[in-house]
């Protein structure tokens, strides 16, 4: 390894040790706000160096990660929407009743996987980067489940998704072992040959459906979304704040890569189960968030939904021409900077509710009853969070889902462009169903609460989403620098 | 820079309005008038400006917004649209004049809400970038929805619900067929613009200018409303505060309208003219059975908005129409049909506030309590069924003129529709202002008449009226320039 190829893979590499210095301080020094600023500091100095290396050539480190503008910028992001579910979890384990420092090593080690996810340009790195973010996120998921003041799911949320996180993983590995007696190699490199025997053409083609499963786990499309609700509902907020956001951004990085890779029969093979994964998922996904009267389920099903409208941009890549492929990647790209701010601005305001008061986190909707005039602040970044979801003009939702009916249209992908259409059509429903809770006039045996201490985390995630929406201009072009 | 300086106001008299409104209600009351009124000035600046000079456009801003696209911060106002801002600041004073004492809590946002929708309407009459049109389009929506959810009678969730859904759904397909327009245009030119004077010259003949088309023409039959797509309309101003009906009736139909006239046409010329017999049976068909539906009902916030159906058909006629006389027609509707339907929302409002019900059947024998009342609702209900005089008469008379030319039955069918017309509007007086007072009925004391702030609100709409009946050419003088462009457009040229 070059003094360059380190160099370039600095972001990564500070987060790795950061977590080491956490883990070496706790030894010593129990400090809560100590070890949450050490965190945050941690996050926004990779995350900085990430945009700060933006422009450079294209750095391959070993031949398992790549640093490229894509990896950098959504490392970037990946780090950023991290930093804000590390600021978020100060509030929410300040009241709690359980050990407080240990989360975040766990936190930083899932970012580490995340970043490691992003830059992988080979099957190997993949998996462990994708391990190494799951297995942390078990510990995440199930964290408060020896509190006293806890809400029943937590226990189950973890152990379900520590098994079914398990055998999804167990699909990929599996589907990597069958890919690689194809291939004789890990990379992402590949191509359905005739001139290959029949039965090993079987392998490639079994194997790659393994891990497409293993990939449609993590970004809970359907049918393998099972987990979603349940999990969502059951993790703390913080926790549920970064699977909505770092994961998603991660997993989505790395199935980008593996098809601008892939080619001919093979990518239509692949397109094929994306596409089936795609209709289900953005018709099933709103379908079921319509009667849910949770919100945190609202929301799973709700990002079910939105990644459902992002394999959109996955399609596109197949279209001909350099010029359809550019504008795919600057859509996803795009695309997962708006879905990333508007769901941690979501998912901040129910996490500084959960910290004053744990019945929020249960997320029943009854109980936000009326808030926007018992918290105006907060509630009011929950309706622009609504909205910025439904997609609304001004919010960054709307260029998001912008960017897809171009590219759709663009790449004439009716089928998809009507069922978007469609699902967005059936989403206003059940987001305009939070926005009237929130403006109904409240119970009064409701007292008002508390200030909240993430104000400031709160007003930036909604100024991004604002911004993005009403002054996209920069964002659309710095991400086109990285794309071209 | 005026048209900035209305949008201005408006916006930043609602955050005042919220601001203050925690304080005091009255003082976001007068905060509200307040910034109506800077807005007229600076909309007076326009009026004269635009009417003394010869350009058919006053242009008002045109700086890059996002450049990746194309897309700009156009602003632009030609005779149509002055006189659709024109009226959306005078129904504003209508509207705040009757929320004054109907809107008791949480007033600071109500007015946020209110000055909001203004602005928004204002912005869907002057943007003239494609993009931008519709970011104003959906953003009014939402003031618009929360007026209806918080500020709303029984059914107001539901109604409310309804009318976003319907409207962003539809809106969704004008996406999709905006970004088809726009990619075909660039196809063509090479240019990537949401400009709407560069996508006029777009060729849009053939299956795929049909399929575009219909994107637009759907989202803005939702809006107009126009059977089938009419069902949110009941609901939501039979839901909505007395204000948020009057703006809904009176400006955010008016902005299907407007649509039409400004992107169906102009855009899709082959299309549109493919199209227009079809559009025009729907028309047909929407001022009958929406006149039938009025009459029948009890509620009379619903019968007022089945009315709203029947007149915004003869809307469609006269834009499918295309042809000079045909669309003054159409613009003297919009706007005749603003302020009666107006004054009769208000009518009703303020019926309910002292009935406390809207049923028709509770009502009866009032001319005697509440003469100065029922003379006006005489007014607003015979300036609905087309009284000649009054400014609907003349829209509906020129439309139907127009039509008769090139399509006789939809004329003729449509001219029954006149012939409904009396029948809803009497029911109205005949139900609820004549006889004698029924026993059970919903008022037993003594009513009071009108006070003077309502005599004023009302007057404002009853002076319209007439003006503009007896000497429309107020407003064809000041259309007839841009009307002449988009007929031009429309006709491929």
């Amino acid at each position: 390894m070059t003094w360059l190829e380190l160099i370039s893979l600095m972001p990564v590499l500070v987060v790795a040790s950061m977590s080491v210095v956490l883990l070496l301080l706790i030894a010593f020094v129990r400090q809560h706000k100590l070890t949450c600023w050490l965190t945050c500091i941690g996050f926004t100095l990779a995350a900085y160096w990430a945009f700060a290396d933006m422009g450079k050539p294209p750095q391959q480190v070993t031949p398992l990660l790549i640093m490229d503008d894509f990896s950098r910028l959504l490392t970037g992001l990946v780090l950023l929407v991290s930093l804000a579910s590390a600021w978020m979890s100060y509030a929410y384990l300040e009241t709690a009743d359980e050990i407080r420092e240990e989360y975040y090593i766990l936190l930083s080690l899932a970012a580490l996987g995340a970043c490691v996810l992003v830059a992988s340009n080979h099957f190997a790195s993949m998996f462990i980067g994708l391990e190494l973010m799951s297995v942390s996120l078990f510990a995440m998921v199930g964290y408060m489940a020896h509190s006293q003041q806890q809400v029943s799911m937590t226990l189950e949320a973890g152990v379900k998704y520590m098994v079914l996180s398990g055998v999804s993983s167990s699909f990929l590995l599996f589907g990597v072992a069958l890919i690689y007696a194809y291939a004789g190699s890990l990379s992402l490199d590949l191509q359905l040959s005739s001139e290959a025997p029949r039965l090993q053409q079987g392998y490639l083609v079994i194997g790659s459906a393994m891990l497409l499963v293993g990939v449609a786990f993590k970004m809970s499309w359907i049918p393998f979304h099972m987990w979603t609700p349940d999990v969502y509902q059951g993790a703390p907020a913080p926790v549920t704040g970064f699977l909505a956001g770092a994961v998603k951004v991660a997993v989505f990085a790395f199935a980008m890569r593996w098809l601008m890779m892939a080619q001919g029969d093979y990518l239509d093979l692949l397109l094929l189960g994306l596409t089936l994964m795609a209709v289900l998922s953005m018709l099933i996904g709103n379908l079921l968030a319509l009667r849910q009267d949770n919100l945190k389920r609202l929301l799973s099903y709700s990002s079910i939904a939105h990644m459902g409208y992002i394999i959109i941009t996955l399609a596109a890549t197949a279209g001909q021409g350099a010029q359809t492929i550019n504008l795919a990647l600057e859509a996803a790209t795009i695309y997962l900077v708006t879905y990333a701010s508007m769901t941690m601005l979501a998912f901040v305001v129910i996490s500084q509710l959960a910290a004053q008061d744990r019945r929020f986190e249960k997320g029943t909707l009854a109980d936000y009853q009326g808030l926007l005039y018992q918290q105006p602040l907060l509630a009011a970044g929950l309706i622009l969070a609504m909205l910025a979801l439904a997609g609304m003009p001004l919010t960054a939702g709307f260029i998001g889902k912008y960017y897809l009916v171009l590219v759709a249209v663009d790449a004439q992908l009716w089928l998809l462009l009507s069922l978007l259409v469609v699902g967005s059509s059936i989403g206003l429903y059940y987001y305009l169903r939070v926005i009237l809770v929130l403006c109904q006039t409240p119970d009064a045996d409701q007292q008002s609460f508390a200030g909240s201490s993430a104000k400031l985390l709160l007003l930036l995630l909604a100024f991004t989403t604002l911004w993005l929406g009403i002054y996209p201009a920069p964002v659309i072009a710095w991400v086109q620098q990285a794309i071209a | 820079m005026q048209l900035l300086g209305i949008i201005v106001s408006l916006l930043a008299g609602g955050v005042l309005a919220l601001l203050m409104g925690g304080k005091s209600a009255t003082i976001s009351r007068w905060i509200s008038l307040m910034s109506l009124l800077v807005a007229s000035v600076f909309y007076a600046g326009l009026w004269f400006e635009s009417t003394n000079g010869d350009d058919l456009w006053a242009l008002h801003m045109d700086w890059p917004w996002i450049a990746r696209f194309g897309i700009h911060l156009l602003l632009a106002t030609d005779g149509l649209s002055l006189v659709l801002i024109g009226l959306t600041l005078v129904l504003g004073y209508v509207a705040l004049l009757s929320a004054w004492h109907e809107i008791k809590h949480r007033c600071g946002l109500f007015y946020l809400n209110f000055l909001f929708t203004l602005a928004g309407v204002v912005g869907v009459f002057s943007a003239l970038d494609l993009f931008l049109f519709f970011v104003f389009w959906e953003v009014m929506l939402v003031p618009m929805f929360l007026m209806i959810a918080i500020w709303g009678h029984e059914g107001r969730r539901y109604a409310a619900t309804k009318f976003f859904i319907y409207t962003q759904a539809s809106s969704l397909l004008m996406l999709v067929a905006m970004v088809g327009l726009v990619l075909l245009n660039q196809q063509q030119t090479g240019v990537l613009s949401f400009s709407w004077f560069a996508l006029t010259q777009t060729d849009t003949s053939g299956d795929i200018g049909m399929w575009l088309m219909l994107g637009f023409y759907l989202a803005f039959l939702v809006k107009l409303p126009g059977l089938p797509l009419h069902n949110w309309l009941p609901d939501a101003h039979t839901q909505a505060p007395t204000p948020g009906s009057i703006l809904l009736a009176g400006i955010l139909l008016k902005t299907g309208a407007y649509g039409l006239l400004r992107f169906v046409w102009p855009l899709f010329p082959d299309a549109a003219s493919a199209f227009a017999p079809i559009a025009m049976g729907l028309g047909v068909f929407s001022v009958l059975y929406a006149a039938k539906l009025a009459f029948a009902q009890n509620d009379l916030k619903r019968l007022i908005a089945y009315t709203s159906i029947s007149h915004m058909g003869f809307v469609s006629l006269g834009v499918f129409a295309w042809n000079h006389v045909s669309l003054q027609g159409t613009v003297m509707q919009m706007v005749g049909h603003g302020l009666s339907s107006a004054g009769l929302f208000a009518i009703a409002g303020l019926l309910q506030q002292r009935l406390h019900t809207r049923a028709l059947d509770q009502m009866g024998g009032l001319w005697a309590q509440v003469p100065k009342l029922a003379a006006l609702s005489m007014l607003f209900a015979v300036a609905a069924l087309g009284l000649p005089g009054l400014a609907n008469f003349v829209g509906e008379f020129m439309i139907l003129l127009a039509v008769f030319q090139l399509y006789p039955w939809a004329a003729t069918l449509a001219a029954l529709g006149m012939i409904l017309a009396p029948l809803y509007a009497l029911i109205i007086m005949q139900k609820g202002f004549f006889g004698s007072r029924q026993e059970g009925s919903a008022h037993s004391g003594a009513l009071l008449d009108l006070n003077h702030r309502e005599l004023l609100m009302l007057a404002i709409l009853v002076v319209g009226l007439v003006v503009l009946g007896f000497w429309p050419n107020l407003i064809f003088t000041v259309t007839a320039a841009s009307v002449d462009n988009l007929v031009q457009l429309g006709n491929g040229g």
